[in-house]
C-alpha cells in the first residue's frame, strides 16, 4: 500500500510537467501581444521592449520555459503583467475562496445525492423515484449561471432573504485568517456571528453549484443501489429477517457507494474548473473570477498558474479517490 | 409478434423504435429538439419582428414587459426578446453541432489510429489525451477563444480542442476489440492494408456507440457555447446568441426580469431537450447500456 501510494506520487511528476509544458505552449502561441497592453497604449517601441526585458519575454521560448520551471519550484510562478504581481501569492489569495465554495457544494451535493439515490432505487418504479429522476435530469440540464441569476433576482431581489454578491461585508470585521476560507475560520475562532454572515454569503453561490453533482451522485448511486439489492447476499439477509434499515445502512450501502466515488472524484476537478460561472455571477473573489480577468487581458502567467494549479488539485483528489476504494471494499489490491 | 421474414437488422430497429416510443422522456426529447429544428430553420420567418433580429433599434418600446404584442417583452433596445430568442436558436444549434462534430472528427482519427496501431504511437497519443483531460475544459477554451478573437468559428475551434479525448478514448478501446476479430484477419488475409481495414472495416462497425456520445454531447456543447457568450468570449453583441443576451440583461434584473429570464430558459430548454433525446437513443443504439 505504502509502495503503490509512493509510485502514484512519483507519477504524478511526469504529468504535472506535461501539463505545465501543455498550458505554456498553449498560453504562448496566442496570437495577442501582452507585452504592448501591459505597456499601455501611449508606450513607445523603447518602452515595450523594456516591458518585454523586465518579464524576459524577449529571450527564446524555450529558455523562458525553463525559467519558468525552475522558478515553479522555488515558490516563483512568475508575475502577472496586468496586476504587477507575484502569480503565486495571486493564487494564495484567491484559491481560499474558490475552495470553500467547491467544498460546500461538494458537501451539498454528496450529503443529498446519496440518501435520494438511495430512496430512489428502494422505491424504484413509484413515485419517489419518477420525481427523483425527473428532477435529476432537469437539474443537469439547467446552466449554472442562469440558475444563479435566478436565485439573485428571486432570494436577493424579490425576497431580500440572502446577500446578491460577494463574500463578506466591507462593514463588517472578517475572522482572523487562518485556512482563508471564512466560514471555516469563524467557527475555529468561535465568532458565530461571523459564521452566519459568511454563510448567508456563501449559501446562493454554493446551492446554484452543486444541483449538477448532486444530479449526476443521485443518478450513479441509484444504479449501483439497485445492482446490489439484486445480489444474492441482500436476498438472503432478508430471508434472515433482517431489517430493512439494517440490510441498507449495514451491507447494501457500503458495496454501492464506491462507484459514486469515482465521479465525486472526477467532479471535483469538474467543479473546480467550472467555478468561473458561478464567481462570475455572484462576483465571488476566487480563482475562476482570477482567471476570467486574466483572459480577458491575455496575462499569460496567471492563467498557466490557475490551470497548473487546478490540475494539480485534481490529479491529488483523483489519487486520494483511489485510496479510499481500497477502504471500502477490502477486495482492491493495490500492485 | 412482427412476421418471421423481417430482415434481422429491420427488426432490431423496429424494436428499438418500439423501446423508443415506450419512454415518454424520449419522445419528449424529441418533441423539443424537434421545434429547435424548425426554429433554427425557419427562424427568419418565423420571428415576429425580424428587423430587430437585424440590429434595428426602437427607442420608443424600450424594457416593455411581456405582452400579447411582445410575447417575452423588449430588452432596452426596444427589441422584441422573443425574436432574439429565436434567431439565438440557430447560432446555438450550429455552434454545438459544429463542436461536437469537429470534436468527434478529431477524436475518432486519433482513437482508431491510436488503438489499431498499438505500441508507441498509443502510449504517446493517450498521454496526451489524459494530460487534456486534467486540463479544466472551460479555462483552456476561454484562453483559447480569447486569444483567437471574437467569432463563432473560433468558439468552435477552441471548445472543440478540449473535446476530443473522450472520443479518442471510446475509439482506441472499441478499435482494439474490433481488431482481433474473424472479419478483420479475414479482409487482412484478401490483402486490405491498414487504411481499407481501418476506415472501411472496422470504424462502420463502432458507429453506434460514437453516435449515442455524440448526441449525449450536444446539450454540453450547447451549454458550453452559452457560457462563452455569457462571460464575454465568443460571440458578442449584436449576434443575437442566448450566453451573451443572457450577460447583457443582467444590469436589467430584477425590474426587466424578462429580458435575462427568457433567453435562459432557452438555454435549458435546449439543453434539457438534447439531454433526453441522448438517453433515447442510447437505449435505442446502444444494448449493452441497457437495463
Amino acid at each position: 500500500m505504502v509502495g503503490y501510494i509512493l509510485r502514484r506520487l512519483l507519477l504524478l511528476v511526469p504529468v504535472l510537467l506535461g501539463l505545465s509544458m501543455l498550458v505554456f505552449a498553449i498560453a504562448r502561441l496566442l496570437p495577442g501581444d501582452p507585452v504592448a497592453l501591459a505597456a499601455g497604449p501611449n508606450a513607445t517601441a523603447a518602452d515595450v521592449a523594456s516591458v518585454a526585458r523586465e518579464f524576459g519575454l524577449d529571450q527564446p521560448l524555450v529558455v523562458q520555459y525553463w525559467n519558468y520551471l525552475t522558478g515553479l519550484f522555488r515558490g516563483d510562478w512568475g508575475v502577472s503583467i496586468f496586476t504587477r504581481r507575484p502569480v503565486a501569492e495571486d493564487l494564495a489569495a484567491y484559491l481560499p475562496a474558490t475552495l470553500e465554495l467547491v467544498l460546500a457544494a461538494m458537501l451539498l451535493a454528496i450529503g443529498l445525492g446519496i440518501p435520494l439515490g438511495l430512496m430512489a432505487a428502494v422505491f424504484r418504479n413509484k413515485w419517489p423515484d419518477f420525481l427523483a429522476r425527473t428532477v435529476s435530469l432537469g437539474a443537469i440540464s439547467m446552466p449554472r449561471f442562469f440558475l444563479g441569476l435566478v436565485f439573485q433576482l428571486l432570494f436577493a431581489m424579490w425576497l431580500g432573504w440572502l446577500p446578491l454578491s460577494g463574500r463578506f461585508p466591507l462593514t463588517e470585521d472578517p475572522p482572523p485568517q487562518i485556512t482563508g476560507m471564512l466560514t471555516v475560520d469563524a467557527l475555529l475562532s468561535g465568532q458565530f456571528h461571523a459564521f452566519g454572515v459568511a454563510l448567508s454569503y456563501l449559501a446562493l453561490p454554493a446551492i446554484a453549484m452543486c444541483l449538477s453533482p448532486l444530479a449526476t451522485i443521485m443518478r450513479m448511486m441509484r444504479a449501483s443501489t439497485i445492482e446490489v439489492l439484486q445480489q444474492d447476499y441482500v436476498l438472503t439477509e432478508r430471508a434472515l429477517g433482517l431489517s430493512q434499515k439494517l440490510i441498507l445502512f449495514k451491507y447494501v450501502l457500503k458495496n454501492a457507494i464506491s462507484a459514486t466515488l469515482t465521479v465525486i472524484g472526477l467532479y471535483f476537478g469538474w467543479l473546480l474548473g467550472g467555478t468561473v460561472l458561478v464567481e462570475t455571477v455572484f462576483d465571488w473573489p476566487g480563482i475562476g473570477l482570477y482567471a476570467t480577468q486574466a483572459v480577458l487581458t491575455q496575462d499569460f502567467m496567471p492563467i498557466i498558474g490557475v490551470t497548473l494549479c487546478i490540475g494539480a488539485i485534481f490529479v491529488t483528489v483523483n489519487l486520494v479517490v483511489d485510496m479510499l476504494y481500497g477502504l471500502l471494499n477490502p477486495k482492491v489490491r493495490y500492485q | 409478434m412482427s412476421s418471421t421474414t423481417a430482415h434481422p437488422r429491420l427488426e432490431s430497429w423496429r424494436r428499438g423504435l418500439y423501446r423508443f416510443r415506450q419512454s415518454w422522456v424520449s419522445v419528449l426529447g424529441l418533441l423539443i429538439v424537434s421545434v429547435l429544428l424548425v426554429l433554427a430553420i425557419g427562424g427568419q420567418h418565423l420571428a415576429p419582428y425580424p428587423q430587430h433580429i437585424a440590429g434595428l433599434v426602437d427607442t420608443s418600446a424600450r424594457l416593455q414587459a411581456p405582452s400579447t404584442t411582445y410575447w417575452f417583452g423588449t430588452n432596452e433596445l426596444g427589441q422584441d426578446v422573443f425574436s432574439l430568442v429565436v434567431a439565438g436558436t440557430r447560432i446555438s444549434l450550429l455552434a454545438g453541432m459544429a463542436v461536437v462534430i469537429v470534436g468527434a472528427a478529431f477524436g475518432v482519427f486519433v482513437g482508431a489510429i491510436a488503438g489499431f496501431l498499438g505500441g508507441w504511437v498509443d502510449e504517446v497519443l493517450m498521454r496526451l489525451a489524459d494530460l487534456k483531460l486534467t486540463v479544466p475544459g472551460l479555462i483552456l477554451a476561454m484562453a483559447v477563444a480569447a486569444a483567437l478573437g471574437p467569432g463563432i468559428v473560433n468558439m468552435v475551434f477552441a471548445i472543440a480542442l478540449s473535446w476530443w479525448p473522450g472520443y479518442a478514448r471510446l475509439v482506441r478501446g472499441e478499435v482494439m476489440a474490433k481488431r482481433e476479430e474473424t472479419f478483420v484477419l479475414a479482409s487482412r488475409a484478401m490483402g486490405a492494408g491498414t487504411n481499407r481495414l481501418l476506415w472501411k472495416h472496422i470504424l462502420p462497425n463502432i458507429m453506434s456507440p460514437i453516435i449515442v456520445k455524440m448526441s449525449l454531447d450536444m446539450g454540453f456543447a450547447i451549454l458550453t457555447v452559452a457560457s462563452l457568450g455569457f462571460i464575454g468570449i465568443g460571440v458578442k453583441p449584436p449576434t443575437p446568441e442566448w450566453g451573451s443576451l443572457l450577460s447583457v440583461a443582467r444590469v436589467n434584473m430584477p425590474d426587466y426580469w424578462w429580458t435575462a429570464i427568457f433567453p435562459g430558459l432557452a438555454i435549458f430548454m435546449a439543453v434539457f431537450g438534447f439531454n433526453l433525446l441522448g438517453d433515447g437513443l442510447r437505449d435505442l443504439l446502444d444494448p449493452k447500456a441497457r437495463r
